[in-house]
């Protein structure tokens, strides 16, 4: 008997030897970051770690995060790695994250990390809610650029803002969600009220208005910076505005899902995805990574973006989101004929 | 399976013929199809429609919460229930919300501040009692001790129970509500002009000697070559805001309805017109001689002869093209504006708010007219003859100049709306920067630097086409044949067709979701598909079920049940007669169902975004993903791309199927 064991035993410590010596990990990864990005992320991140392969799983924040929580019972995925923290919130309220503090967590600036001990998310960057204002259509209409959110309620810009739907979009809820923060839950809805007389249509991605007002569809994008810098690289003729009362914003960020059996590696990925070397890769493209000091000028944005960012209370957000949309539903939803 | 097996044999008592060999095995290849069905829809179907059903309320008898005095200690256990008997803060009909509900538990203590130094206590009943604090889930019955800082982040959630609630929140809900009105109306108006378009289509072309009849119909199967939501690209650059001939809207505007619509008639027409023209394909000649020697004017022989002939056809069209319209949710995403359709809200509910069980109780109201429509579709197929009969001699049409002028005239007119949309996304796959850039480039085409899969997820999709237009049309004709070729055995057949009818009632968006809910659970023996192309292969051939279906049907039922009785009376079994007779006769028609299946396996769209996984990225998802993001040029290249795949396939088809046409088909001329 013994001698089996004995015998067993080894054989199962030369399979995990040999496999541990010859296979590599693969990690599920599921994954909002821009599709240009995955390639270079992954390639970055093997350089130094190898011996790990990331199977990247990548939709829009929105199917990405209905396929997190449709999957609940049984998830597919070992790591979410460049989803909203907003979702990722919702992932936690459901149990469905493990905590983890990623080695040198402590020197990220902590608004970018989650406030429970260990942390449950990690930020890696954000984007910044902002204006794309078409300046050659702006012309020929005879508009004057806004300077500030309050602005965009004046009767001159009727019929030319577009701003993603709340309702369908993560940053659309994130622009309603800041207003409140901002100007306080009664003022929020009545600056809301203003600007919905001016709104031409309301899309379902938090990008789109920016595409639009690059092709002249519209004169203004209630988006973020990270696509209208894009769009002005591709030659839109537009202008980033970062209103005066100060921006919204997301933080996109990783973290490890609960009962994961490759646990290992997932820490080793998400200790890497906090790194320097991780922060200087973000910025490629973002503006404001989560470790400070390291963010350099984003061509075609202002060097100070992260000033712009409100005190963003992603818990709170959380908290009244049924509440604020199903307001939100019943005051600007029900009108939605078709406007000329 | 016991369940259904009950309800296909009739009770024994009923005196019936005895089933032979044959019968046995038709019987047999039916269940293993409706199996099939089962699992692949109406099992996955149940799973999800049940979330319609399931509720989430606040109970409140399951938080008891604890204060503590100014000494530290802490008073008397209270329940939440309790203190809102007392304070009555929530009411009752505020209690119900949904998956997300949260709670603050501080609405029950209406002294609260959180400056104060009073602590706080809270904890379930239950095990399963859930609730918040920050965004921290707890769980379970043990106090945790809070200060009152803390305590204004404690959030109660809501537990699942079943009932109505959803039902009732959504038909108190206007902005809802109205989506079936604006549903219904762009469904009608579209299936009214499609079906009006591609009968006047398919009329010209088996009834005229005009000329350039393939070419007509190579062309009027183009929409069908593309995504559903290209027509809305193309829309947009010809009547958006920057559009080359806005003018001609007289500055009304393409977002909304009107665009729908344009768009609707665009990609439904080609699915319409393969029904009618099977319908009107084969048709009898003698019943035209006799109309003639009875000296009916040509308007009455239309009224009296074409019309009755072709109307099952007529009928089966109308409800696939209204089915396709109210769960098509590609084009009033990208061109719908403020307009709201249910196909949306379910997309809104689900991706927006990942409110699952609103998105699943709007399903079921998407399911009330396709129910309708197939009730329908059932009453008049009762009245349908076999047109074809032993005896039939085929129609040849006479040339007339006057009639095959105007046929000219309306197949020109619907060919250049056609070739109008697809050169405009041409243009738009091409040009650099529209409209402030005009140079032509290729970069559009860049994919690998796009969302959704670049090039690999190109090479998956014609995978998947393959693999589901060889399996699909294989299950499709087999499971039709058996329906319309097995005698008696009545209740079976009905709950077959059914089943076979009900893929084209579900919107895609519905079917991926519930393939989730079925397949995603570990308790499920076919776990293993779940993120493989299996999946995504049984998935479609689902979706797009019952036009194959309908095609199958109607070359079917033109065969006379005399064959099968000859073939019985010499003793030859079913499968040489379906062998030697049925496929040969009926080859147009599968191999109609096997384009079918390969060019919307190619497009589809809303079934597959779902259950995608890295290695199985589709281009079709690709194009949605980009034009949602606002690469509206590359999503249009992309689309460009499936449609050049697609066309090369029915290429290759026209040229396999002519070889094999020449020889089965000469039987249809005269002499």
């Amino acid at each position: 008997m013994n001698t089996h064991k004995a015998a067993a035993l080894a054989a199962f410590a030369f399979t995990l030897f040999s496999s541990a010596a010859y296979a590599e990990t693969q990690l599920t990864v599921y994954t909002a970051f821009e599709a240009v990005d995955l390639q270079r992320y992954a390639d970055t991140f093997n350089a130094d770690h190898p011996d790990i392969k990331i199977n990247w799983v990548r939709d829009s924040t929105g199917v990405m995060t209905a396929k997190l929580l449709a999957e609940k019972n049984n998830p597919q995925a070992d790591v979410v790695w460049g989803v909203a923290a907003s979702s990722l919130l919702l992932l936690k309220g459901e149990g469905m994250l493990e905590p983890y503090a990623p080695a040198g967590v402590e020197k990220l600036d902590p608004k970018f990390v989650d406030s429970s001990t260990p942390p449950s998310w990690v930020g890696m960057d954000a984007y910044v809610a902002a204006l794309c204002y078409n300046t050659v259509e702006a012309k020929k209409l005879g508009l004057t650029p806004p300077k500030s959110w309050k602005d965009l309620t004046k009767p001159e810009y009727k019929g030319h803002i577009v701003m993603p739907n709340p309702a369908s979009s993560g940053t659309g809820f994130l622009d309603v969600s800041a207003w409140m923060q901002m100007f306080g839950e009664k003022d929020a809805w009545s600056f809301m009220d203003g600007l919905h007389q001016n709104i031409s249509s309301y899309t379902h991605s938090g990008s789109k208005p920016c595409k639009m007002a690059g092709a002249g569809e519209t004169v203004i994008g209630v988006s973020f910076e990270f696509p209208g810098a894009k769009a002005k690289s591709a030659g839109a003729p537009i202008d980033i505005i970062f209103p005066e009362e100060g921006s919204g914003w997301e933080a996109e960020a990783a973290a490890i899902m609960a009962g994961t059996s490759k646990i290992d590696a997932a820490k080793v990925l998400l200790d890497w995805s906090i790194s320097k070397k991780a922060n200087e890769m973000y910025n490629v493209g973002y503006a404001v990574v989560a470790m400070p000091g390291v963010a350099k000028q984003v061509e075609n944005l202002p060097a100070d973006v992260a000033s712009k960012m409100i005190k963003n209370d992603f818990e709170w957000a959380a908290s009244h989101r049924n509440a604020i949309l199903k307001e939100w539903n019943t005051r600007y939803d029900s009108k939605s004929e078709p406007k000329s | 399976m016991a369940a259904v097996t009950e309800t296909m044999m009739p009770s024994g008592r009923i005196p019936r013929q005895r089933l032979d060999r044959d019968d046995i095995i038709k019987r047999g290849l039916m269940v293993v199809i409706s199996l099939y069905l089962i699992v692949s829809l109406a099992a996955p179907l149940y799973v999800m429609l049940s979330k319609s059903f399931s509720t989430y309320s606040f109970d409140l008898s399951t938080y008891e919460f604890q204060v503590s005095g100014p000494s530290g200690q802490f008073g008397e256990t209270v329940s939440a229930a309790v203190l809102n008997d007392r304070l009555l803060v929530v009411p009752k009909d505020k209690l119900a919300t949904n998956a997300d509900g949260r709670l603050a538990a501080t609405s029950f203590f209406p002294e609260f501040s959180f400056r104060s130094l009073v602590k706080y206590r809270i904890r379930g009943t239950t095990d399963g009692t859930v609730y918040l604090i920050g965004s921290d889930m707890h769980r379970g019955t043990a106090w945790q001790e809070v200060d009152s800082n803390t305590f204004r982040r404690v959030m109660l959630r809501s537990t699942a129970s079943t009932g109505l609630d959803n039902y009732v929140s959504y038909f108190s809900t206007p902005s809802l509500f109205r989506s079936i009105e604006n549903s219904l109306f762009i469904a009608v108006i579209s299936t009214v002009l499609t079906v009006s378009i591609a009968f006047g289509f398919a009329y010209a072309i088996s009834r005229s000697c005009m000329r350039f009849k393939g070419t007509f119909r190579m062309i009027a199967m183009a929409p069908i070559l593309v995504p559903s939501l290209l027509p809305g690209i193309a829309l947009i650059y010809l009547f958006g805001n920057q559009g080359m001939i806005r003018d001609v809207l007289l500055g009304a505007s393409i977002y909304g309805p009107l665009g729908i619509i344009i768009g609707s008639v665009f990609f439904t027409f080609p699915h319409a017109l393969i029904i009618i023209s099977t319908a009107l394909a084969i048709s009898d000649q003698r019943h035209y001689e006799a109309a003639a020697s009875l000296r009916a004017s040509r308007w009455r022989t239309f009224w009296v002869v074409t019309v009755p002939g072709a109307r099952y056809g007529l009928i089966s069209a109308a409800f696939v093209v209204f089915t396709l319209v109210i769960t098509d949710f590609g084009l009033p995403k990208v061109i719908g504006g403020q307009y709201n359709v249910l196909a949306v809200d379910i997309y809104k509910q689900v991706i927006g708010q990942q409110n699952f069980e609103m998105g699943a109780v709007v399903s079921v109201i998407l399911l009330v007219p396709a129910l309708a429509a197939f009730v329908v579709d059932r009453l008049v197929q009762k009245k349908q003859v076999a047109l074809l009969s032993a005896r039939s001699v085929p129609y040849e049409p006479k040339p007339n100049r006057r009639f095959d002028t105007m046929c000219l005239a309306w197949c020109s007119l619907v060919a250049a709306f056609i070739i109008g949309i697809m050169l405009v996304c041409q243009m738009a796959a091409l040009v650099k920067f529209w409209p402030y850039d005009l140079s032509l480039s290729l970069k559009n085409f860049a994919f690998n630097h796009m969302d959704g899969g670049g090039w690999g997820s190109y090479k998956n999709s014609i995978q998947l086409a393959a693999l589901t237009a060889i399996f699909g049309t294989i299950i499709v004709f087999t499971g039709a044949y058996m329906v319309e070729k097995t005698e008696g055995f009545q209740k079976g057949r009905a709950l077959f067709h059914f089943l076979a009818m009900l893929p084209m009632a579900v919107p895609g968006l519905v079917l991926g979701l519930a393939y989730i809910f079925f397949f995603n659970n570990p308790a499920n023996p076919l776990h293993s598909i779940y993120g493989t192309m299996a999946i995504l292969v049984v998935c479609t051939i689902t979706h797009f079920y019952t036009v194959g279906h309908l095609t199958a049907l109607t070359a079917l039922k033109q065969i006379d049940q005399e064959f099968e009785s000859v073939a019985a009376s010499l003793k030859q079994p079913f499968y040489k007669l379906f062998a030697r007779v049925t496929v040969p006769v009926c080859l147009p028609a599968i191999l109609d169902i096997s384009i079918y299946l390969f060019v919307n396996a190619m497009t589809t769209v809303s079934a597959v975004v779902f259950i995608y996984s890295a290695d199985t990225a589709l281009a079709s998802v690709a194009v949605l993903n980009m034009d949602d993001a606002g690469d509206i040029a590359p999503a249009a290249a992309m689309g460009m791309m499936i449609f050049y795949t697609n066309l090369l396939a029915r290429l290759v088809h026209a040229g396999l199927s002519r070889t094999v046409l020449a020889r089965t088909q000469a039987w249809r001329r005269r002499g």
